[in-house]
């Protein structure tokens, strides 16, 4: 579980976020969305660390995760796994090398478990027989599957993903949506998603926090957005009217 | 203004070393990227350090003894100045000096382009140490690298030197060899290793500080990767002078 309580963040004169208060629950894909500009990414940065808040906690299972010492908050970072926007492969290593890294960096297993361990991570995203190629060598889909297969390599108690549908088309998109969600429960983890994706939006969003201008402006669960009665996230989230209507008639 | 930032990337650059030369996390992974850096800035840098050697050892040698040797100078000057130079200027300083626009522009580009496809990032949130992981192989590999860098283009210098005894004929073995043995001082040999080892680190630490620290896209990279060539050039120049009157 993952609690934010009263987070603050500035860059300057601006402030990006303003008071976030929110629980992400253990084995729930907690979905972040908004429009672009409106503090996400920022807020998904404060979370992992790669940002300082300006003020607020970050509680991990309790922990503080922004008043921890640096020594702390690295064996902290080892209980998380992220899945970037880009993938962010080390582009030097192959698919399976990769998979392996953070095995070989913190694992004091043999190589035989450290390379079964890894072989089950790729299998599990349906991605075996690619181990030996590079990440230059696979489609942008198989990269963002890579990067789950690293990011769950250490058995992480927190996943991360920052737009993990971009730049993908629509079957793709779903078949990494059900892959987060699954693993998710299967490995009971705190999941939480920061996207763009309507379709993951209304298929996985267990939680939802929508953020606007650097506010919480509403949450709920994907069931609660269509009577949410909020209309800035009605229209965030309903901007095409052809998916709009397609909600609805399924509703 | 000019004063504050280069105060500022100062610090910085301090601070960056500071996270750098800590014990790395995986001796296993470090050993691996060590070895690595070792090929990749060592290795092959040797093709480039026997050619530019061999043949600016074959220049000096020819215009010292076409357009500075006269009749009332010794036959073996030319092989002695060939030897000098070598050894105590190009093999050390201006063989860095290229080597920063080589190893010093691929340090920056990779550690760039890292940052800005979110590489680093994927390692800090591994909690990997990204700047020992990825910096200090680069900066131990080039400083192991470099003496046999200097030796070889040494080397490669005195045969581009006898090249043009052998080939072109323009002067004799003979009154080269002379030359090169003529009052010999060991210490200068010494000297340019010392250097180097100054120059290498120079050369790693900080094209590894423009590139880790970039913010932006290509166009950033592409910045960095010239600040780094240029700032390590400066920097081995001024450090040449100082460490030219301290060991001399």
């Amino acid at each position: 579980m993952i609690e934010l309580k009263h987070l603050y963040k500035s860059f300057e004169d601006k402030d990006v976020l303003k008071d976030i208060n929110t629980t992400f629950d253990n084995g729930k894909t907690n979905l972040i969305i908004g429009q672009s500009g409106s503090g996400k990414t920022v807020l998904m940065k404060c979370v992992v660390g790669l940002f300082e808040p300006t003020s607020g906690e970050v509680l991990y299972d309790g922990r503080d995760f922004v008043g921890m010492k640096k020594k702390e908050r690295t064996l902290l970072r080892r209980e998380m796994g992220m899945i970037f926007q880009s993938a962010a492969l080390f582009d030097s290593m192959s698919v399976l090398e990769n998979v392996m890294f953070p095995l070989d960096m913190f694992s004091d297993d043999s190589y035989k478990e450290r390379r079964r361990r890894a072989e089950y991570c790729l299998d599990r995203v349906n991605l075996l027989e690619a181990e030996n190629k590079f990440p230059d060598e696979i489609s942008g889909g198989m990269q963002k599957r890579v990067a789950i297969a690293r990011a769950i390599s250490m058995n992480p108690r927190y996943l991360f993903c920052d737009e993990p549908n971009s730049g993908l088309d629509p079957r793709t998109s779903l078949v990494i949506d059900e892959l987060i969600h699954g693993i998710t429960k299967e490995f009971g983890m705190t999941t939480i998603i920061n996207t763009h994706d309507m379709n993951s939006v209304m298929g996985i969003g267990e939680h939802i926090l929508y953020i606007n201008q650097g506010v919480t402006a509403w949450e709920g669960t994907k069931n609660e957005v269509v009577g949410s009665g909020n209309q800035s996230l009605l229209d965030f989230v309903f901007a095409s009217d052809i998916f709009r209507k397609a909600v609805i008639s399924q509703e | 203004m000019f004063i504050q930032r280069f105060l500022h990337s100062t610090g910085r650059y301090v601070e960056l070393m500071g996270r750098t030369f800590r014990k790395p996390e995986s001796w296993r992974m470090f050993g691996k990227q060590y070895l690595k850096e070792m090929a990749q800035l060592g290795t092959d840098s040797i093709g480039i350090v026997l050619l530019i050697s061999f043949f600016i050892g074959a220049v000096i040698c020819i215009q010292i003894k076409l357009n500075i040797q006269s009749a009332w100078m010794p036959l073996w000057v030319s092989g002695y100045v060939t030897r000098e130079i070598m050894l105590l200027e190009f093999s050390s300083s201006i063989m860095c000096l290229i080597l920063s626009g080589k190893v010093g522009s691929n340090i920056a580009s990779e550690l760039g382009t890292m940052r800005t496809t979110q590489q680093i990032d994927a390692l800090e949130i591994m909690g990997v140490n990204s700047a020992s992981f990825l910096i200090l192989p680069k900066i131990l590999g080039l400083v192991t690298m470099i003496p046999l860098l200097v030796i070889f283009s040494t080397v490669s210098g005195v045969i581009g030197a006898y090249a043009t005894a052998w080939v072109g004929h323009i002067i004799t073995a003979t009154d080269l060899t002379a030359g090169m043995q003529h009052d010999f001082v060991p210490w200068f040999f010494w000297m340019g290793a010392i250097k180097s080892l100054f120059f290498a680190f120079i050369i790693a630490s900080v094209s590894s500080f423009f590139g880790y620290t970039v913010e932006g896209g290509s166009i950033d990279v592409g910045k960095a990767s010239t600040n780094a060539v240029v700032s390590s050039s400066m920097l081995i120049l001024f450090s040449d002078l100082f460490l030219t009157n301290i060991l001399s």
